[in-house]
């Protein structure tokens, strides 16, 4: 392989910084009084304290699961802090002059500036910071469609028969490990809610930044789109360059109702770790869907961080002529590992799906695709097309695919195409006599690879999911 | 324009060329032609510096710089263009939008602003004309799909629009019918101004009946034999290269 690939691909991760805000953290360690404590700091009903304590339970007789083709050494949960929040945060600031000018200047530094007036027009931001919700832009706005949009932590106390009704109804508190853990210990995240018929009027979107040291974050996003309404949203992950690994463990439920429309769209960036392998987040997140009579719910990732993803996000196709969609672009580097890839269970009639996954392996990473599509007895007519193409860059990388396919239906037709394919030589070798240096090249090979997936992306993200490309790729050429 | 002197280059420790020599003034068009494993392709990518190929010895002098101490696209920034005998496609990346990062690179190289998107899609409108090639090849992923001939058209397409002081052009002419070999050789003598300089690099005549050299070049085993003016592709055509044999030991010797 030619060093230009080599030099090509070398880390560098630009959001690896640390913010000095002064916060309060739980000490190290997860008992039922720990939770009692979360529970009580964010001012929580009985009920929700009695969900979490009874998840908890639950995760206590669990064993964290090993068939991810991912290594690394167990994990202490009584290391973890359990909370963190910025002090400042506690008086809870009713505007934006409220809110510490150093913790908008991190949101700023990451490109995403937290006033009105200087964002993109028509995106709505939450920003999570840790252990809670920093700001949510645009709200006035969305109140007059009757458009929720606010911190899930809000959301339980203003709107407690919604969060009632619907947590836990996708992702079930003893879904499995990390969604039980989540469950337990969830400090802060997103909740959605558009009404019957409404088009949201903007793009909404969640950012998430992990700050403090030895914490985990475990966000809970539910998104609910009542009968024929449409949202589309986003979130974004980054966290600072650490030699520790830090366990982010998220639950994201969405529910469409008849005829409605959800896509959800992520750019995860966290921090991957170094290039020995010291460091980077775990992602192990638990993201499900599930759609109704008519409805649409899309996935689509662009995963290009974190030491060790561990990622599903699934469609339960419950309603006749429902339709699943996952387009996902995975890129792994240096020492990454990745388990990723999606669920799409078939239960109503015609019911249809489409996977697009795009893995690119660089450096020494591994990148797995594993995928279930699921042909129920009541599944007449339905479709699935997968098709699962590798990238190599390299010859110290792995791609692997470990597609399951169960069909009890013999109306259902699944198609499933793979590839594996490697930036060639020929190819840098054509860009550079163009006149095009080697990072250029790989970007725009790399990004032609990942086009069918970024042509989901909402248009404003599709073109930061092609910089970030860039940037995770772009080496240290001197 | 270009000054070859005593050039050696070997593949995988073989060397292929042995002691090549050649000179091109601006303005000049040179054909090289001679049989298969001659090293024609190789004298290409030596000068493009494509990873693989060594130089053993001897120096280029391109534009008054040490070309062989340059990185492959420090050479087409500075001018230097090959047109691929077998051009690789890159999937997913449309012909437009690399052209324009390409021409915007070279531009930029030479201390020229970047085109914007309106001012390069007009020029690549028109490079497409030149070479009849339909609009919509713009659109499409850079040689995905594409037939032979429309490859060899994209090509020469690339060299309108890079605007570059010496093309080489390798086998332009292979796999070509002769309508397509008459827009593939129309495109090159459209970009004949008296300053750009060709290598055209072909087995068969054919193409130098469209494309009219100013001197032809018979490379045989890694050398230089004999050098002429057109009437010397001719004679090749009518003899072959039987011949050459017998010259090319009497030139090792």
């Amino acid at each position: 392989m030619s060093e230009q690939i080599e030099q090509a691909i070398s880390r560098k991760y630009d959001a690896g910084f640390v913010s000095e805000i002064e916060s309060d953290t739980f000490a190290a360690g997860l008992d039922e009084s720990v939770i009692e404590r979360i529970s009580a700091m964010k001012n929580e009903p009985e009920w929700m304290l009695e969900w979490r304590l009874k998840a908890y339970r639950a995760w206590l007789k669990m064993e964290e699961p090993e068939w991810a083709h991912v290594d690394y050494p167990k994990m202490d949960y009584q290391a973890i802090s359990y909370y963190s929040a910025p002090k400042s945060m506690k008086d809870k600031p009713q505007s934006l002059d409220e809110v510490d000018p150093e913790l908008l200047r991190t949101y700023e530094k990451l490109g995403i500036p937290l006033h009105e007036q200087e964002m993109l027009a028509g995106v709505a931001v939450d920003a999570v910071f840790d252990s809670v919700s920093v700001v949510t832009t645009f709200r006035a706005k969305l109140e007059e469609a009757g458009v929720i949009f606010c911190p899930i932590s809000e959301a339980i106390q203003k709107y407690p028969d919604l969060v009632k009704k619907y947590i836990g109804s996708v992702v079930p508190r003893g879904d499995n490990y990390f969604a039980a853990l989540n469950s337990a210990v969830f400090t802060d995240g997103s909740f959605v809610y558009i009404p019957k018929g409404t088009r949201c009027p903007m793009e909404l979107s969640t950012y998430f930044r992990i700050n403090e040291l030895n914490t985990g974050q475990f966000e809970r996003t539910l998104i609910v789109a009542e009968e024929g309404s449409y949202v589309s949203y986003l979130e974004g992950c980054t966290a600072p360059q650490r030699d520790e690994n830090q366990l982010h463990a998220a639950v994201v439920e969405l529910v469409a109702m008849d005829n409605a429309e959800i896509k959800y769209s992520t750019v995860q960036n966290w921090y991957p770790g170094d290039e020995n392998g010291k460091g980077g987040i775990y992602n192990f997140v638990t993201k499900r869907g599930i759609a109704e009579t008519n409805a649409k719910i899309s996935w689509t990732q662009v995963e290009t961080g974190s030491a060790i993803t561990w990622k599903y996000p699934s469609c339960i196709l419950k309603g006749d002529n429902s339709v699943g969609e996952f387009y996902s672009v995975a890129l792994t580097r240096g020492r990454q590992q990745a388990d990723t890839g999606t669920k799409m269970i078939h239960m109503g009639k015609n019911t249809r799906s489409t996977i697009i996954s795009k893995g690119i392996s660089a450096g020494n990473s591994s990148n797995a695709y594993r995928g279930l599509v699921r042909m129920g007895p009541n599944a007449d007519g339905a479709r699935n097309f997968t098709e699962c193409d590798s990238l190599l860059i390299g010859d110290t990388c792995a791609a692997h695919t470990f597609p399951y396919i169960e069909s009890r239906n013999p109306s259902a037709i699944v198609e499933h195409e793979a590839t594996t394919s490697k930036v060639s030589d020929d190819q840098l070798f054509l860009c550079r006599q163009r006149g095009l240096n080697p990072e250029k090249a790989v970007s725009m090979i790399v990004n032609g690879f990942c086009k069918e997936v970024f042509k989901e992306l909402p248009m404003e993200f599709a073109v930061e999911a092609g910089k970030l490309l860039e940037i995770s790729l772009e080496g240290s050429v001197g | 324009m270009i000054h070859i002197k005593d050039l050696r280059a070997s593949i995988e420790g073989k060397e292929i060329l042995k002691g090549l020599n050649l000179d091109i003034k601006p303005g000049e068009v040179h054909a090289i032609m001679g049989p298969n494993g001659a090293g024609k392709s190789t004298l290409g990518y030596v000068l493009s510096g494509r990873d693989g190929y060594e130089v053993e010895g001897g120096s280029v002098e391109f534009k008054g710089q040490d070309l062989l101490d340059m990185e492959v696209e420090d050479r087409a920034q500075a001018g230097l263009f090959l047109a691929f005998q077998y051009p690789v496609e890159i999937p997913g990346v449309s012909n437009m939008e690399f052209m324009k990062e390409s021409v915007n690179a070279i531009r930029l190289a030479r201390g020229e602003e970047a085109l914007s998107a309106t001012d390069f899609l007009k020029k690549a409108k028109a490079a497409c004309q030149q070479v009849d090639l339909p609009l919509a090849f713009l659109k499409r992923g850079v040689n995905e799909g594409f037939s032979g001939g429309e490859k060899k058209r994209n090509e020469i397409m690339q060299m309108i629009l890079l605007e570059p002081s010496l093309c080489i052009l390798d086998e332009s002419d292979s796999g070509l019918d002769v309508d397509a070999l008459q827009v593939v050789a129309n495109g090159v003598n459209s970009q004949r101004d008296g300053k750009r300089s060709f290598i055209v690099v072909t087995h068969y005549q054919r193409l130098l009946d469209y494309i009219e050299p100013d001197y032809v070049h018979i490379l045989a085993d890694g050398k230089i034999v004999k050098s002429g003016d057109a009437s010397l592709a001719k004679e090749v055509e009518k003899t072959g290269y039987a011949w050459l044999g017998a010259k090319a030991e009497e030139a090792d010797a």
